[in-house]
Protein backbone atom coordinates (compact mmCIF):
# COMPACT_ATOMS: atom_id res chain seq x y z
CA UNK A 1 0.00 0.00 0.00
CA UNK A 2 3.02 2.21 0.22
CA UNK A 3 3.93 2.17 -3.44
CA UNK A 4 1.23 4.67 -4.34
CA UNK A 5 2.69 7.54 -2.32
CA UNK A 6 4.11 9.88 -4.91
CA UNK A 7 7.29 11.69 -4.12
CA UNK A 8 7.02 14.68 -6.42
CA UNK A 9 7.66 17.86 -4.53
CA UNK A 10 6.02 20.89 -6.09
CA UNK A 11 7.40 24.22 -5.00
CA UNK A 12 4.40 26.09 -3.67
CA UNK A 13 4.33 29.09 -1.44
CA UNK A 14 3.13 28.66 2.12
CA UNK A 15 -0.62 29.31 2.41
CA UNK A 16 -1.39 32.80 3.70
CA UNK A 17 -2.65 33.47 7.22
CA UNK A 18 -5.84 34.96 5.82
CA UNK A 19 -6.52 32.06 3.45
CA UNK A 20 -6.02 29.59 6.28
CA UNK A 21 -8.25 31.74 8.52
CA UNK A 22 -11.05 31.49 5.93
CA UNK A 23 -10.50 27.75 5.64
CA UNK A 24 -10.72 27.52 9.44
CA UNK A 25 -14.01 29.49 9.45
CA UNK A 26 -15.59 27.01 7.05
CA UNK A 27 -14.21 24.04 9.00
CA UNK A 28 -15.19 25.39 12.43
CA UNK A 29 -18.69 26.40 11.32
CA UNK A 30 -19.33 22.96 9.83
CA UNK A 31 -18.21 21.27 13.05
CA UNK A 32 -20.30 23.67 15.19
CA UNK A 33 -23.45 22.49 13.50
CA UNK A 34 -22.43 18.87 14.14
CA UNK A 35 -22.23 19.28 17.94
CA UNK A 36 -25.74 18.81 19.34
CA UNK A 37 -24.86 20.01 22.88
CA UNK A 38 -23.26 23.21 21.68
CA UNK A 39 -26.13 23.83 19.28
CA UNK A 40 -28.73 23.45 22.00
CA UNK A 41 -27.02 25.58 24.64
CA UNK A 42 -25.58 28.33 22.46
CA UNK A 43 -27.66 28.46 19.27
CA UNK A 44 -31.20 27.43 20.16
CA UNK A 45 -31.30 28.54 23.79
CA UNK A 46 -32.60 32.07 23.04
CA UNK A 47 -35.36 30.58 20.85
CA UNK A 48 -36.46 28.29 23.66
CA UNK A 49 -36.46 31.10 26.22
CA UNK A 50 -38.31 33.50 23.92
CA UNK A 51 -40.92 30.81 23.32
CA UNK A 52 -41.33 30.08 27.03
CA UNK A 53 -41.59 33.75 28.06
CA UNK A 54 -44.08 34.54 25.35
CA UNK A 55 -46.21 31.54 26.23
CA UNK A 56 -46.01 32.09 29.98
CA UNK A 57 -46.55 35.83 30.31
CA UNK A 58 -48.62 36.87 27.31
CA UNK A 59 -51.88 36.40 29.22
CA UNK A 60 -50.90 39.10 31.73
CA UNK A 61 -51.14 41.74 29.05
CA UNK A 62 -48.76 44.19 27.45
CA UNK A 63 -45.62 45.44 29.14
CA UNK A 64 -45.49 49.16 29.82
CA UNK A 65 -49.23 49.54 29.24
CA UNK A 66 -51.26 52.48 30.51
CA UNK A 67 -53.48 51.90 33.56
CA UNK A 68 -56.41 51.42 31.19
CA UNK A 69 -54.64 48.55 29.42
CA UNK A 70 -53.83 50.43 26.21
CA UNK A 71 -50.37 51.03 24.80
CA UNK A 72 -47.19 49.22 25.76
CA UNK A 73 -45.67 46.35 23.83
CA UNK A 74 -46.37 42.64 23.74
CA UNK A 75 -44.34 40.29 25.95
CA UNK A 76 -42.58 38.88 22.88
CA UNK A 77 -41.65 42.35 21.66
CA UNK A 78 -40.28 43.23 25.07
CA UNK A 79 -38.12 40.13 25.39
CA UNK A 80 -36.83 39.99 21.80
CA UNK A 81 -33.95 42.49 22.35
CA UNK A 82 -32.81 40.62 25.47
CA UNK A 83 -32.82 37.30 23.64
CA UNK A 84 -30.83 38.79 20.75
CA UNK A 85 -28.27 40.03 23.30
CA UNK A 86 -28.25 36.64 25.04
CA UNK A 87 -27.63 34.97 21.67
CA UNK A 88 -24.62 37.20 21.07
CA UNK A 89 -23.22 36.33 24.50
CA UNK A 90 -23.88 32.59 24.17
CA UNK A 91 -22.50 32.36 20.61
CA UNK A 92 -19.33 34.09 21.73
CA UNK A 93 -18.55 33.57 25.39
CA UNK A 94 -20.20 30.26 26.21
CA UNK A 95 -19.49 28.64 22.85
CA UNK A 96 -15.80 29.56 22.59
CA UNK A 97 -14.91 29.25 26.29
CA UNK A 98 -16.24 25.66 26.43
CA UNK A 99 -15.03 24.78 22.94
CA UNK A 100 -11.44 25.97 23.35
CA UNK A 101 -11.11 24.56 26.89
CA UNK A 102 -12.19 21.22 25.41
CA UNK A 103 -9.72 21.50 22.51
CA UNK A 104 -6.99 22.26 25.01
CA UNK A 105 -7.63 19.13 27.05
CA UNK A 106 -8.47 16.67 24.26
CA UNK A 107 -5.27 17.26 22.31
CA UNK A 108 -6.72 19.27 19.38
CA UNK A 109 -4.61 22.31 20.21
CA UNK A 110 -1.48 20.25 20.73
CA UNK A 111 -1.94 18.70 17.30
CA UNK A 112 -2.53 22.09 15.67
CA UNK A 113 0.49 23.49 17.51
CA UNK A 114 2.65 20.95 15.71
CA UNK A 115 1.47 22.12 12.28
CA UNK A 116 2.34 25.30 10.38
CA UNK A 117 -1.07 26.79 11.24
CA UNK A 118 -0.59 30.29 12.64
CA UNK A 119 -2.40 31.06 15.91
CA UNK A 120 -3.80 34.10 14.12
CA UNK A 121 -5.48 31.86 11.53
CA UNK A 122 -6.86 29.77 14.36
CA UNK A 123 -8.34 32.87 16.03
CA UNK A 124 -9.74 34.11 12.72
CA UNK A 125 -11.45 30.73 12.43
CA UNK A 126 -12.96 30.93 15.91
CA UNK A 127 -14.13 34.55 15.62
CA UNK A 128 -15.40 33.98 12.09
CA UNK A 129 -17.33 30.92 13.25
CA UNK A 130 -18.92 32.95 16.06
CA UNK A 131 -19.78 35.68 13.59
CA UNK A 132 -21.36 33.38 11.02
CA UNK A 133 -23.38 31.42 13.58
CA UNK A 134 -24.45 34.56 15.46
CA UNK A 135 -25.72 36.14 12.22
CA UNK A 136 -27.69 32.99 11.42
CA UNK A 137 -29.02 32.93 14.97
CA UNK A 138 -30.09 36.59 14.98
CA UNK A 139 -31.58 36.32 11.49
CA UNK A 140 -33.57 33.25 12.49
CA UNK A 141 -34.68 34.90 15.76
CA UNK A 142 -35.98 37.92 13.85
CA UNK A 143 -37.73 35.64 11.38
CA UNK A 144 -39.40 33.65 14.16
CA UNK A 145 -40.32 36.88 15.94
CA UNK A 146 -41.92 38.32 12.82
CA UNK A 147 -43.59 35.24 11.35
CA UNK A 148 -44.40 33.06 14.35
CA UNK A 149 -44.81 35.48 17.23
CA UNK A 150 -46.15 38.30 15.07
CA UNK A 151 -43.80 40.89 16.55
CA UNK A 152 -43.59 44.17 14.62
CA UNK A 153 -40.00 44.96 13.62
CA UNK A 154 -38.67 48.51 13.21
CA UNK A 155 -38.88 50.08 9.78
CA UNK A 156 -36.60 53.12 10.19
CA UNK A 157 -33.17 52.55 8.58
CA UNK A 158 -31.54 54.40 11.51
CA UNK A 159 -32.70 51.68 13.91
CA UNK A 160 -31.12 49.00 11.75
CA UNK A 161 -27.86 50.92 11.62
CA UNK A 162 -27.85 50.87 15.43
CA UNK A 163 -28.70 47.16 15.34
CA UNK A 164 -25.79 46.48 12.99
CA UNK A 165 -23.10 48.18 15.04
CA UNK A 166 -24.33 46.92 18.40
CA UNK A 167 -24.46 43.42 16.94
CA UNK A 168 -21.03 43.46 15.26
CA UNK A 169 -19.35 45.12 18.21
CA UNK A 170 -21.07 42.86 20.75
CA UNK A 171 -20.36 39.63 18.89
CA UNK A 172 -16.66 40.37 18.43
CA UNK A 173 -16.38 41.40 22.10
CA UNK A 174 -18.13 38.17 23.15
CA UNK A 175 -15.79 36.11 20.98
CA UNK A 176 -12.67 37.61 22.55
CA UNK A 177 -14.10 37.20 26.04
CA UNK A 178 -14.86 33.57 25.24
CA UNK A 179 -11.26 32.97 24.16
CA UNK A 180 -10.01 34.69 27.33
CA UNK A 181 -12.40 32.74 29.59
CA UNK A 182 -11.29 29.42 28.03
CA UNK A 183 -8.04 29.73 30.00
CA UNK A 184 -9.90 29.37 33.31
CA UNK A 185 -11.30 25.78 33.34
CA UNK A 186 -8.72 23.20 34.38
CA UNK A 187 -10.14 20.56 32.06
CA UNK A 188 -12.53 20.23 29.16
CA UNK A 189 -15.00 18.33 31.29
CA UNK A 190 -15.24 21.08 33.92
CA UNK A 191 -15.54 23.82 31.29
CA UNK A 192 -19.34 23.89 31.11
CA UNK A 193 -19.56 23.91 34.92
CA UNK A 194 -17.25 26.91 35.08
CA UNK A 195 -18.65 28.89 32.17
CA UNK A 196 -22.40 28.25 32.28
CA UNK A 197 -23.03 29.80 35.75
CA UNK A 198 -21.12 32.97 34.80
CA UNK A 199 -23.17 33.34 31.65
CA UNK A 200 -26.43 32.48 33.42
CA UNK A 201 -25.97 34.98 36.26
CA UNK A 202 -25.05 37.67 33.75
CA UNK A 203 -28.27 36.99 31.84
CA UNK A 204 -30.36 37.35 35.01
CA UNK A 205 -28.82 40.62 36.18
CA UNK A 206 -28.42 42.20 32.74
CA UNK A 207 -32.05 42.33 31.68
CA UNK A 208 -32.33 39.25 29.51
CA UNK A 209 -34.81 37.21 31.56
CA UNK A 210 -35.95 39.86 34.06
CA UNK A 211 -37.09 43.34 33.08
CA UNK A 212 -33.95 45.35 33.61
CA UNK A 213 -35.84 48.49 34.53
CA UNK A 214 -37.55 46.75 37.46
CA UNK A 215 -34.30 45.46 39.02
CA UNK A 216 -32.95 47.16 42.17
CA UNK A 217 -30.51 49.98 41.63
CA UNK A 218 -27.50 48.08 43.04
CA UNK A 219 -28.10 45.16 40.68
CA UNK A 220 -28.38 47.52 37.73
CA UNK A 221 -25.10 49.12 38.78
CA UNK A 222 -23.43 45.73 39.14
CA UNK A 223 -24.66 44.66 35.71
CA UNK A 224 -23.30 47.90 34.23
CA UNK A 225 -19.78 46.65 34.89
CA UNK A 226 -20.33 43.77 32.44
CA UNK A 227 -20.89 43.93 28.69
CA UNK A 228 -24.19 42.03 28.44
CA UNK A 229 -26.20 44.85 30.03
CA UNK A 230 -24.94 47.20 27.31
CA UNK A 231 -25.70 44.78 24.49
CA UNK A 232 -29.23 44.33 25.82
CA UNK A 233 -29.69 48.09 26.24
CA UNK A 234 -28.45 48.71 22.71
CA UNK A 235 -30.90 46.13 21.38
CA UNK A 236 -33.78 47.61 23.42
CA UNK A 237 -33.09 50.96 21.74
CA UNK A 238 -33.68 49.28 18.39
CA UNK A 239 -36.82 47.24 19.12
CA UNK A 240 -38.69 49.17 21.86
CA UNK A 241 -40.58 52.44 21.35
CA UNK A 242 -38.89 55.69 22.37
CA UNK A 243 -41.23 55.96 25.37
CA UNK A 244 -39.37 53.04 27.01
CA UNK A 245 -36.12 55.01 27.14
CA UNK A 246 -37.45 56.96 30.11
CA UNK A 247 -37.42 53.78 32.21
CA UNK A 248 -33.68 53.24 31.65
CA UNK A 249 -31.26 54.19 34.42
CA UNK A 250 -30.39 57.59 32.98
CA UNK A 251 -33.71 58.11 31.21
CA UNK A 252 -32.15 57.67 27.75
CA UNK A 253 -30.74 54.79 25.63
CA UNK A 254 -27.19 56.05 26.25
CA UNK A 255 -25.85 54.62 22.98
CA UNK A 256 -22.52 56.36 23.49
CA UNK A 257 -22.11 54.47 26.73
CA UNK A 258 -23.07 51.24 24.95
CA UNK A 259 -20.30 51.82 22.41
CA UNK A 260 -17.82 52.84 25.11
CA UNK A 261 -18.48 49.87 27.40
CA UNK A 262 -18.32 47.38 24.52
CA UNK A 263 -15.11 49.01 23.31
CA UNK A 264 -13.45 48.67 26.71
CA UNK A 265 -14.49 45.02 27.00
CA UNK A 266 -13.32 44.34 23.44
CA UNK A 267 -9.84 45.64 24.22
CA UNK A 268 -9.78 43.80 27.54
CA UNK A 269 -10.84 40.54 25.88
CA UNK A 270 -8.23 40.96 23.15
CA UNK A 271 -5.44 41.61 25.64
CA UNK A 272 -6.47 38.71 27.90
CA UNK A 273 -6.80 36.35 24.90
CA UNK A 274 -3.33 37.22 23.69
CA UNK A 275 -1.82 36.92 27.14
CA UNK A 276 -3.39 33.60 28.13
CA UNK A 277 -3.62 31.57 24.92
CA UNK A 278 -1.18 28.67 24.50
CA UNK A 279 -1.26 25.73 22.12
CA UNK A 280 -0.34 23.56 25.12
CA UNK A 281 0.04 24.09 28.84
CA UNK A 282 3.73 24.85 29.09
CA UNK A 283 5.75 23.09 31.72
CA UNK A 284 7.58 25.13 34.35
CA UNK B 1 30.17 9.10 2.60
CA UNK B 2 27.46 11.67 2.85
CA UNK B 3 28.24 15.29 3.54
CA UNK B 4 24.73 16.43 4.46
CA UNK B 5 24.52 17.59 8.06
CA UNK B 6 22.50 15.47 10.49
CA UNK B 7 18.76 16.12 10.48
CA UNK B 8 18.64 15.86 14.25
CA UNK B 9 21.54 16.69 16.52
CA UNK B 10 21.22 16.44 20.29
CA UNK B 11 24.15 17.21 22.59
CA UNK B 12 24.03 16.76 26.36
CA UNK B 13 20.26 17.38 26.49
CA UNK B 14 18.92 18.00 29.98
CA UNK B 15 15.44 18.61 31.26
CA UNK B 16 14.30 18.98 34.83
CA UNK B 17 10.80 19.58 36.18
CA UNK B 18 11.00 21.32 39.50
CA UNK B 19 13.94 19.57 41.08
CA UNK B 20 13.65 16.28 39.19
CA UNK B 21 15.89 15.52 36.26
CA UNK B 22 13.84 13.69 33.63
CA UNK B 23 16.57 13.83 30.98
CA UNK B 24 20.18 13.87 32.17
CA UNK B 25 22.62 14.48 29.38
CA UNK B 26 21.38 12.65 26.29
CA UNK B 27 23.34 12.95 23.04
CA UNK B 28 22.61 11.46 19.63
CA UNK B 29 22.22 12.45 16.03
CA UNK B 30 20.07 11.22 13.18
CA UNK B 31 21.32 11.34 9.61
CA UNK B 32 19.16 12.31 6.64
CA UNK B 33 17.01 9.40 5.51
CA UNK B 34 17.73 7.38 8.62
CA UNK B 35 15.13 5.75 10.88
CA UNK B 36 16.16 6.06 14.50
CA UNK B 37 14.31 4.17 17.23
CA UNK B 38 14.29 5.57 20.73
CA UNK B 39 13.62 2.74 23.17
CA UNK B 40 13.25 2.58 26.91
CA UNK B 41 10.87 1.79 29.75
CA UNK B 42 7.89 4.00 30.62
CA UNK B 43 8.98 7.19 32.33
CA UNK B 44 12.57 6.89 31.10
CA UNK B 45 12.50 10.25 29.32
CA UNK B 46 11.66 9.20 25.74
CA UNK B 47 8.58 11.36 25.36
CA UNK B 48 10.19 14.32 27.10
CA UNK B 49 13.10 14.08 24.66
CA UNK B 50 10.87 13.78 21.60
CA UNK B 51 8.64 16.66 22.74
CA UNK B 52 11.68 18.89 23.14
CA UNK B 53 12.70 18.04 19.57
CA UNK B 54 9.15 18.75 18.35
CA UNK B 55 9.25 22.19 19.96
CA UNK B 56 6.55 21.47 22.55
CA UNK B 57 8.84 21.70 25.58
CA UNK B 58 11.76 23.86 26.52
CA UNK B 59 14.99 22.21 27.64
CA UNK B 60 16.95 22.95 30.77
CA UNK B 61 20.34 22.45 29.16
CA UNK B 62 22.28 21.14 26.19
CA UNK B 63 22.10 21.83 22.48
CA UNK B 64 19.41 20.69 20.07
CA UNK B 65 19.17 21.20 16.34
CA UNK B 66 16.30 19.86 14.25
CA UNK B 67 16.53 20.42 10.49
CA UNK B 68 19.26 22.93 11.30
CA UNK B 69 17.06 24.95 13.65
CA UNK B 70 16.74 25.18 17.42
CA UNK B 71 13.20 23.84 18.06
CA UNK B 72 12.75 26.52 20.70
CA UNK B 73 12.90 29.12 17.92
CA UNK B 74 11.28 27.07 15.17
CA UNK B 75 8.75 29.10 13.19
CA UNK B 76 5.87 28.08 10.94
CA UNK B 77 8.10 27.29 7.94
CA UNK B 78 10.12 24.99 10.19
CA UNK B 79 6.93 23.24 11.36
CA UNK B 80 5.90 22.83 7.71
CA UNK B 81 8.88 20.46 7.28
CA UNK B 82 7.91 18.26 10.24
CA UNK B 83 5.31 15.56 10.67
CA UNK B 84 4.26 14.82 14.22
CA UNK B 85 2.31 11.78 15.38
CA UNK B 86 1.66 12.33 19.07
CA UNK B 87 1.27 9.57 21.59
CA UNK B 88 -2.46 9.78 22.26
CA UNK B 89 -5.39 11.82 21.11
CA UNK B 90 -9.03 11.84 22.14
CA UNK B 91 -10.36 14.65 20.03
CA UNK B 92 -14.10 14.91 19.51
CA UNK B 93 -13.67 14.01 15.83
CA UNK B 94 -16.78 15.50 14.26
CA UNK B 95 -15.03 15.82 10.89
CA UNK B 96 -14.86 12.93 8.46
CA UNK B 97 -11.53 11.35 7.59
CA UNK B 98 -11.45 13.08 4.20
CA UNK B 99 -12.51 16.45 5.60
CA UNK B 100 -9.88 16.29 8.32
CA UNK B 101 -7.08 15.34 5.93
CA UNK B 102 -8.12 17.88 3.31
CA UNK B 103 -8.24 20.61 5.94
CA UNK B 104 -4.81 19.76 7.35
CA UNK B 105 -3.33 19.41 3.86
CA UNK B 106 -4.21 23.06 3.36
CA UNK B 107 -1.76 24.11 6.10
CA UNK B 108 1.28 22.93 4.13
CA UNK B 109 3.06 24.42 1.13
CA UNK B 110 3.35 21.11 -0.78
CA UNK B 111 1.05 18.51 0.77
CA UNK B 112 0.56 14.97 -0.43
CA UNK B 113 -2.54 14.05 -2.35
CA UNK B 114 -5.36 13.41 0.14
CA UNK B 115 -6.69 10.33 -1.66
CA UNK B 116 -3.22 8.80 -1.92
CA UNK B 117 -2.71 9.21 1.82
CA UNK B 118 -6.15 7.75 2.56
CA UNK B 119 -5.28 4.69 0.47
CA UNK B 120 -1.79 4.41 1.93
CA UNK B 121 -3.16 4.52 5.47
CA UNK B 122 -5.75 1.85 4.64
CA UNK B 123 -8.67 4.19 5.31
CA UNK B 124 -10.41 4.06 1.94
CA UNK B 125 -13.56 2.40 3.30
CA UNK B 126 -13.73 4.89 6.16
CA UNK B 127 -12.99 7.98 4.09
CA UNK B 128 -16.48 9.41 4.55
CA UNK B 129 -16.86 8.34 8.18
CA UNK B 130 -16.52 10.77 11.05
CA UNK B 131 -13.34 10.26 13.03
CA UNK B 132 -15.41 9.87 16.22
CA UNK B 133 -17.06 6.76 14.74
CA UNK B 134 -13.75 4.95 14.08
CA UNK B 135 -12.18 2.24 16.21
CA UNK B 136 -9.05 3.00 18.23
CA UNK B 137 -6.74 1.45 15.65
CA UNK B 138 -8.47 3.30 12.80
CA UNK B 139 -8.16 6.61 14.66
CA UNK B 140 -4.47 5.90 15.08
CA UNK B 141 -4.22 5.50 11.30
CA UNK B 142 -5.81 8.91 10.93
CA UNK B 143 -3.17 10.29 13.31
CA UNK B 144 -0.46 8.80 11.15
CA UNK B 145 -2.14 10.06 7.96
CA UNK B 146 -2.29 13.59 9.44
CA UNK B 147 1.39 13.25 10.35
CA UNK B 148 2.45 12.55 6.77
CA UNK B 149 -0.06 14.70 4.84
CA UNK B 150 2.37 17.65 4.78
CA UNK B 151 5.11 15.59 3.09
CA UNK B 152 7.48 15.98 6.06
CA UNK B 153 11.26 15.76 5.79
CA UNK B 154 11.35 14.56 9.38
CA UNK B 155 8.60 12.40 10.86
CA UNK B 156 8.14 11.88 14.60
CA UNK B 157 6.27 8.70 15.51
CA UNK B 158 5.56 8.41 19.22
CA UNK B 159 4.29 4.86 19.84
CA UNK B 160 2.43 4.86 16.53
CA UNK B 161 0.99 1.34 16.49
CA UNK B 162 -0.50 1.12 19.98
CA UNK B 163 -3.89 -0.55 19.59
CA UNK B 164 -3.19 -2.01 16.12
CA UNK B 165 -4.03 -5.60 15.31
CA UNK B 166 -1.13 -7.61 13.81
CA UNK B 167 -2.35 -7.14 10.24
CA UNK B 168 -2.71 -3.38 10.70
CA UNK B 169 0.77 -3.26 12.19
CA UNK B 170 2.24 -4.99 9.14
CA UNK B 171 0.39 -2.60 6.83
CA UNK B 172 1.73 0.28 8.87
CA UNK B 173 5.26 -1.06 8.55
CA UNK B 174 4.86 -1.15 4.78
CA UNK B 175 3.64 2.43 4.81
CA UNK B 176 6.69 3.51 6.81
CA UNK B 177 9.02 1.56 4.51
CA UNK B 178 7.50 3.53 1.61
CA UNK B 179 8.28 6.79 3.41
CA UNK B 180 11.83 5.59 4.15
CA UNK B 181 12.33 4.69 0.51
CA UNK B 182 11.32 8.24 -0.32
CA UNK B 183 14.05 9.60 1.93
CA UNK B 184 11.97 10.65 4.94
CA UNK B 185 13.96 10.79 8.16
CA UNK B 186 12.07 9.14 11.00
CA UNK B 187 12.33 9.26 14.77
CA UNK B 188 10.32 6.42 16.28
CA UNK B 189 9.53 5.49 19.84
CA UNK B 190 7.88 2.16 20.45
CA UNK B 191 7.40 -0.53 23.05
CA UNK B 192 7.37 -3.21 20.38
CA UNK B 193 10.94 -4.31 19.89
CA UNK B 194 10.03 -6.23 16.74
CA UNK B 195 8.74 -2.98 15.31
CA UNK B 196 12.03 -1.25 16.08
CA UNK B 197 13.86 -4.19 14.49
CA UNK B 198 11.64 -4.08 11.39
CA UNK B 199 11.86 -0.35 10.78
CA UNK B 200 14.87 1.05 12.54
CA UNK B 201 18.37 1.55 11.19
CA UNK B 202 19.80 2.55 14.54
CA UNK B 203 18.43 2.67 18.06
CA UNK B 204 19.15 4.43 21.31
CA UNK B 205 18.06 3.04 24.65
CA UNK B 206 17.10 5.53 27.36
CA UNK B 207 16.85 4.44 30.98
CA UNK B 208 16.44 6.87 33.87
CA UNK B 209 17.00 9.90 31.63
CA UNK B 210 20.33 8.62 30.28
CA UNK B 211 21.22 7.04 26.97
CA UNK B 212 22.67 3.68 28.03
CA UNK B 213 23.39 2.38 24.54
CA UNK B 214 23.20 3.50 20.96
CA UNK B 215 24.07 1.80 17.71
CA UNK B 216 22.82 -0.10 14.66
CA UNK B 217 19.97 -2.40 15.62
CA UNK B 218 21.88 -5.57 14.84
CA UNK B 219 24.84 -4.49 16.98
CA UNK B 220 23.18 -2.86 19.95
CA UNK B 221 24.12 -4.40 23.28
CA UNK B 222 27.42 -5.64 21.84
CA UNK B 223 28.42 -8.98 20.32
CA UNK B 224 28.42 -10.72 23.73
CA UNK B 225 24.73 -10.05 24.25
CA UNK B 226 23.98 -11.93 21.03
CA UNK B 227 25.79 -15.16 21.82
CA UNK B 228 23.32 -18.02 21.20
CA UNK B 229 22.16 -20.27 23.99
CA UNK B 230 21.76 -24.03 23.61
CA UNK B 231 19.15 -25.49 25.96
CA UNK B 232 18.18 -29.12 26.49
CA UNK B 233 16.99 -31.57 29.16
CA UNK B 234 19.59 -33.98 30.44
CA UNK B 235 19.04 -37.61 31.45
CA UNK B 236 17.81 -36.56 34.91
CA UNK B 237 15.17 -34.25 33.42
CA UNK B 238 17.07 -31.11 34.43
CA UNK B 239 17.09 -28.17 32.04
CA UNK B 240 20.68 -27.33 31.00
CA UNK B 241 21.84 -24.22 29.24
CA UNK B 242 25.10 -23.28 27.59
CA UNK B 243 26.04 -19.96 25.99
CA UNK B 244 28.29 -20.51 23.05
CA UNK B 245 29.32 -18.99 19.79
CA UNK B 246 29.49 -22.54 18.35
CA UNK B 247 26.04 -24.03 19.08
CA UNK B 248 26.28 -26.72 16.39
CA UNK B 249 29.37 -28.12 18.08
CA UNK B 250 27.51 -28.41 21.40
CA UNK B 251 24.61 -30.15 19.72
CA UNK B 252 26.96 -32.55 17.94
CA UNK B 253 28.67 -33.35 21.25
CA UNK B 254 25.31 -33.97 22.88
CA UNK B 255 24.29 -36.38 20.18
CA UNK B 256 27.65 -38.15 20.37
CA UNK B 257 27.52 -38.47 24.16
CA UNK B 258 23.96 -39.82 23.95
CA UNK B 259 25.16 -42.39 21.43
CA UNK B 260 22.98 -41.01 18.69
CA UNK B 261 19.88 -40.49 20.83
CA UNK B 262 17.89 -37.29 20.21
CA UNK B 263 18.47 -34.84 23.12
CA UNK B 264 15.18 -33.91 24.78
CA UNK B 265 13.75 -30.38 24.55
CA UNK B 266 16.62 -29.19 22.41
CA UNK B 267 16.62 -25.48 21.50
CA UNK B 268 19.18 -23.16 19.98
CA UNK B 269 18.17 -19.65 20.96
CA UNK B 270 19.56 -16.55 19.33
CA UNK B 271 18.77 -13.58 21.58
CA UNK B 272 16.13 -11.39 19.95
CA UNK B 273 16.34 -7.62 20.10
CA UNK B 274 13.83 -7.91 22.94
CA UNK B 275 16.18 -10.20 24.92
CA UNK B 276 19.12 -7.89 24.28
CA UNK B 277 17.06 -4.87 25.25
CA UNK B 278 15.74 -6.45 28.45
CA UNK B 279 19.18 -7.55 29.59
CA UNK B 280 20.56 -4.06 28.89
CA UNK B 281 17.76 -2.35 30.80
CA UNK B 282 17.91 -4.79 33.72
CA UNK B 283 21.68 -4.56 33.85
CA UNK B 284 21.50 -0.81 33.98
CA UNK B 285 18.82 -0.78 36.63
CA UNK B 286 20.84 -3.14 38.78
CA UNK B 287 23.77 -0.73 38.59
CA UNK B 288 21.70 2.30 39.60
CA UNK B 289 19.47 1.19 42.47
CA UNK B 290 18.03 4.67 42.94
CA UNK B 291 16.11 4.76 39.73
CA UNK B 292 12.42 4.36 39.42
CA UNK B 293 11.98 1.29 37.24
CA UNK B 294 14.42 -0.70 39.33
CA UNK B 295 12.66 0.28 42.52
CA UNK B 296 9.28 -0.82 41.21
CA UNK B 297 10.76 -4.02 39.80
CA UNK B 298 12.26 -4.83 43.17
CA UNK B 299 8.92 -4.42 44.90
CA UNK B 300 8.70 -0.66 45.35
CA UNK B 301 11.27 0.33 47.87
CA UNK B 302 10.26 3.90 48.70
CA UNK B 303 12.91 6.31 47.60
CA UNK B 304 12.97 9.99 46.96
CA UNK B 305 13.71 10.23 43.29
CA UNK B 306 11.01 7.70 42.53
CA UNK B 307 8.34 9.61 44.39
CA UNK B 308 9.29 12.89 42.80
CA UNK B 309 9.34 11.32 39.35
CA UNK B 310 5.75 10.34 39.92
CA UNK B 311 4.79 13.78 41.18
CA UNK B 312 5.99 15.24 37.92
CA UNK B 313 3.65 13.18 35.82
CA UNK B 314 0.69 13.51 38.17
Amino acid sequence: MSATISSTRRQNKAPSTLALGLSRIAYETRLYFRSPDTLLFTFFFPFIMLGIFTAAFSSSGNIGANPDGTGGVSVGTYYLPGMLAAGMLLSGVQNLAVDIAGEKSDGTLKRLGGTPLSPLSYFLGKIGQVFVTAILQAGLLLLVARLVLDIALPTEPGKWVTFAWVFVFGVITSAFLGIALSAVPRSGRSATAVVAPVVLVLQFISGVYLQFTTLPEWMQNLASIFPLKWMAQGMRSVFLPESFAAAEQSGTWDLLWVAGALGVWLVLGLVLSRATFRWIRRDA
Amino acid sequence: MTTTPPVVQVRDLQKSYGGVEAVRGVSFSIAAGETFALLGPNGAGKSTTIEILEGYRDRSGGEVSVLGIDPHRGGLDWKARLGIVLQTSNESGNATVTEQLRHFAGFYPHPRDVDEVIDAAGLREKAKTRVSKLSGGQRRRVDVALGIIGRPELLFLDEPTTGFDPEARHQFWNLIRGLKAEGTTILLTTHYLDEAAQLGDRAGIIVGGRLIDIGPLDEIGGADARVPVVRWRDGNGLVREERTSRPAQIVANLVASGKGAEPEGLEVIRPSLEDVYLSLVRGHEAMTPGNEAAASANGARPDRSRLTDKDVRA
